[in-house]
């Protein structure tokens, strides 16, 4: 299959392109202008005049809900929803039940995602056995059985001793450690930021300091062991600086946010609001703030959705009782954009946040569109926006704060090695 | 608030306005028996209207008032203990309350442990159903603020010459939230919130309070002492380290409270733990309201209900 896609702008922000161009694709892979000369023959061309055309992008953080909880959603409409919104590749957490801990479960969520032929499905192995935070897993295998990364996603490892041997191991066999950081007894039973909206509605509280004394320690074990960590979701400000430190100190750690603390504040809560019900929390708005800064001095890595799809009533319940998460997979690109419109980030380096710098920290050759890598591809809209309308999301996750508003960026194509996966006409 | 400016729920004090509350406190005055007559005279304003009282949390006093002052109004009268399983495991709280409406409920009062609950009721059923929040978890309990500011205004007068000290578990208290809001929107001189640091909410002063630690200079110049229950299952042996220290620091004993205004008087919104925040001679004192503010709860509740229902809590938000 031969794909030209024509005159559209390519930003490639890994190859540092920003240029009028056409892009041709031949047998699921990008080929370089110089060999698609004049006989290139395609078989279907996609016209992109006046959009933009980038990578698909990696988001380093959905939940599908696959295996284990399919009443809420399946990775058939996740995956679905996620090149709806040009997303390419999607990074999965192992809280599946089971929990991909084993190299079966590897082997299953990725045969299941590939013949469901939307998006890629990357699984993180799980850390340590059940996530418990007791035993490692077996990790040189899990590392043969496909993931380049692992976790331990929000399960806290309380044993300090096994986090660092954990994190140890897994640099023997090269492969990244992906971290939350959240300190399991200040965070408690909080469900909202410590601050001036919790003591207003009476609601258990997480102090800023359950992200930085976790954040402290994990910093700390990176250092030690060398390790490659990537530390998922922050929502502090002070967070944002001890990541400063600690790059300019040469520590080999990244981090990411997630592209609702980017746009939201906890005054967003407003009065018991459940759909901004969000762990971590969104904080004050100088947090907020010093997140975007973050982004824009290079300090912070990734935009990711911390796409958490839920049902109807998991939202309808006293705030401190219902589920918290943001189904995010389809606004990722646009809350993305939103920033480059309130001049946080340049275009490029906007979408350097949700392509390049997430498949980098993945190690996997994706999110950039050099001659030779695989065909995945979003081209989109920059000039129109769309109303969010929560029912209509490809996602079974309706629970969006952003419904009714907005948003910049309409996704029009999006491929995935070299095949149309998602087209809005 | 409906399309023409009234309430038609009462879930907190926060965003009500002066003029609403003191309409409601003047119209609880009509509904305090005068001497003579039997306090079981019932009125008829609620004739014909169903009121449940939907308590998840167990309430002794607060249920068994908003019962009498229902039934003084003339209202069929309906109360459900129910204890409340968490998400996913049984009924849930949205689904309790429309099995309730379709028998034709005209008034909900609730109660529950979790903060929200009474919005949460309120944003799902039809515009002709009112909710009154019996009190949600640590947020509001806006009635008992209400029989509380009665009950100053009657012993004490006017509300906005007074200053005024909310001591004990903030942190927990849905009771002092409502408090604060209710006194800062009648004027009050001063509100301070005494405790120690582990029973003091961060960003309590942005409520319009001053925070201190310290009972003894804290209460000086103070005109009305209002106590809170310290719930001794929530302390987990860390908030407070024991009973006897925290009596000895936060206790209201006799000689604390001369150190207050001259004729100052204290509150407390039950059920009290003589011993513990408030020493028996105190609570038994000349100067103590305490069983005034549970006689009150009855007229201020009546007020809340009569005006839910004829439209009459004009202005503000909500």
């Amino acid at each position: 299959m031969k794909i030209h896609i024509r005159g559209g702008r390519v930003i490639d922000p890994a190859n540092n392109i920003d240029q009028v161009r056409d892009l041709f694709i031949d047998d699921s892979r990008i080929v370089g202008p110089h060999l698609a000369g004049s006989d290139f023959t395609a078989d279907q061309t996609i016209d992109a005049t006046g959009k933009i055309v980038c990578p698909g992008l990696v988001d380093l953080q959905a939940r599908l809900r696959e295996p284990g909880e399919e009443h809420k959603a399946t990775m058939q409409s996740e995956l679905s929803a996620a090149v709806a919104g040009g997303v390419t590749s999607v990074c999965v957490p192992p809280d599946t039940n089971p929990v991909i801990d084993t190299p079966a479960m590897v082997h299953m969520v990725r045969q299941r995602g590939r013949r469901i032929e939307k998006a890629r499905v990357y699984p993180l192995g799980a850390l340590t056995i059940g996530l418990k935070g007791e035993q490692l897993t077996d990790m040189a295998t899990l590392r043969d059985a496909g993931c380049t990364a692992l976790s331990n996603v929000d399960h806290s490892i309380d044993n300090t001793l096994v986090m660092r041997r954990a994190m140890q191991y897994a640099s023997t066999f090269d492969l990244t450690v992906f971290l939350t950081a959240l300190d399991p007894w200040l965070k408690g039973n909080g469900c909202v930021h410590e601050g001036e909206v919790s003591t207003r509605l009476g609601l258990p509280a997480i102090p800023a300091a359950a992200e930085v004394v976790a954040l402290a320690r994990e910093l700390a074990l990176i250092e030690t062991t060398g390790t490659r960590g990537y530390i998922t979701q922050l929502s502090c400000a002070r967070s944002v600086s001890k990541i400063g430190e600690a790059k300019a100190r040469g520590l080999s750690v990244t981090a990411g946010v997630s592209a609702h603390h980017l746009h939201l504040s906890e005054k967003d809560i407003g009065e018991f609001d459940t759909r901004c019900h969000v762990i971590p929390p969104l904080r004050g708005s100088v947090d907020r703030d010093a997140l975007r800064e973050g982004l824009a001095s290079g300090i912070l890595d990734v935009i990711c959705s911390d796409h958490q799809p839920h049902g109807l009533d998991a939202k309808l319940a006293p705030f401190s009782e219902s589920a918290p998460g943001i189904a995010g997979l389809e606004t990722l690109l646009s809350l993305t954009l939103k920033l480059v419109n309130e001049d946080v980030l340049s275009l490029s380096d906007a979408l350097a946040k949700v392509t390049a710098n997430p498949a980098r920290i993945l190690g996997i050759n994706i999110g950039q569109l050099g001659a030779g890598t695989p065909a995945d591809i979003c081209v989109f809209d920059p000039t129109s926006s769309w109303q969010v309308n929560a029912a209509q999301l490809c996602s079974n996750g309706s629970n969006t704060p952003f419904d009714q508003q907005s948003l910049p960026g309409i996704v029009e194509t999006t491929l995935v090695a070299g095949e149309v996966r998602f087209s809005r006409r | 608030m409906d399309d023409t400016g009234c309430l038609t729920h009462f879930l907190t004090i926060e965003g009500l306005s002066r003029e609403q509350l003191i309409g409601i406190l003047d119209t609880a005055k009509k509904f305090v028996p005068s001497s003579g007559d039997s306090p079981n005279k019932s009125s008829a304003l609620l004739a014909g209207h169903t009121v449940v009282n939907l308590f998840f949390e167990d309430s002794t006093r607060t249920r068994t008032t908003f019962e009498i002052a229902g039934k003084r109004l003339g209202a069929e009268v309906i109360s459900l203990n129910t204890a409340r399983l968490s998400t996913h495991k049984g009924e849930s709280v949205l689904d309790t309350v429309r099995t309730l409406e379709a028998m034709d409920t005209n008034i909900f009062v609730v109660r529950d442990s979790a903060s929200g609950t009474a919005h949460l009721i309120a944003k799902h059923v039809p515009a002709d159903v009112h909710i009154i929040n019996a009190g949600d978890g640590r947020h509001a309990h806006p009635t008992q603020a209400m029989l509380d500011m009665f009950t100053i205004r009657e012993h004490k007068g006017d509300i906005s010459k007074l200053r005024f000290a909310i001591i004990g578990d903030i942190l927990h208290s849905r009771v002092a939230r409502s408090q604060i809001h209710a006194l800062n929107t009648l004027g009050a001189k001063e509100v301070r919130v005494i405790a120690p640091a582990t029973l003091l909410p961060t960003e309590i002063e942005s409520l319009g309070v001053s925070a201190l630690t310290d009972l003894d200079t804290g209460l000086e110049n103070i005109d009305v002492v209002m106590m809170l229950r310290l719930q001794l299952e929530r302390m987990e042996g860390q908030l407070i380290p024991s009973t006897q220290e925290y009596f000895r620091c936060y206790g209201m004993t006799m000689e604390r409270l001369n150190r207050a205004a001259p004729e100052a008087v204290v509150m407390h919104p039950g059920p009290m733990n003589r011993g513990l925040e408030i020493a028996s001679d105190v609570a038994d004192s000349e100067r103590s309201l305490i069983l005034s503010q549970v006689t009150n709860g009855i007229a201020v509740r009546m007020a809340i209900m009569a005006q839910l229902v004829q439209g009459g809590l004009k202005g503000g938000r909500q």
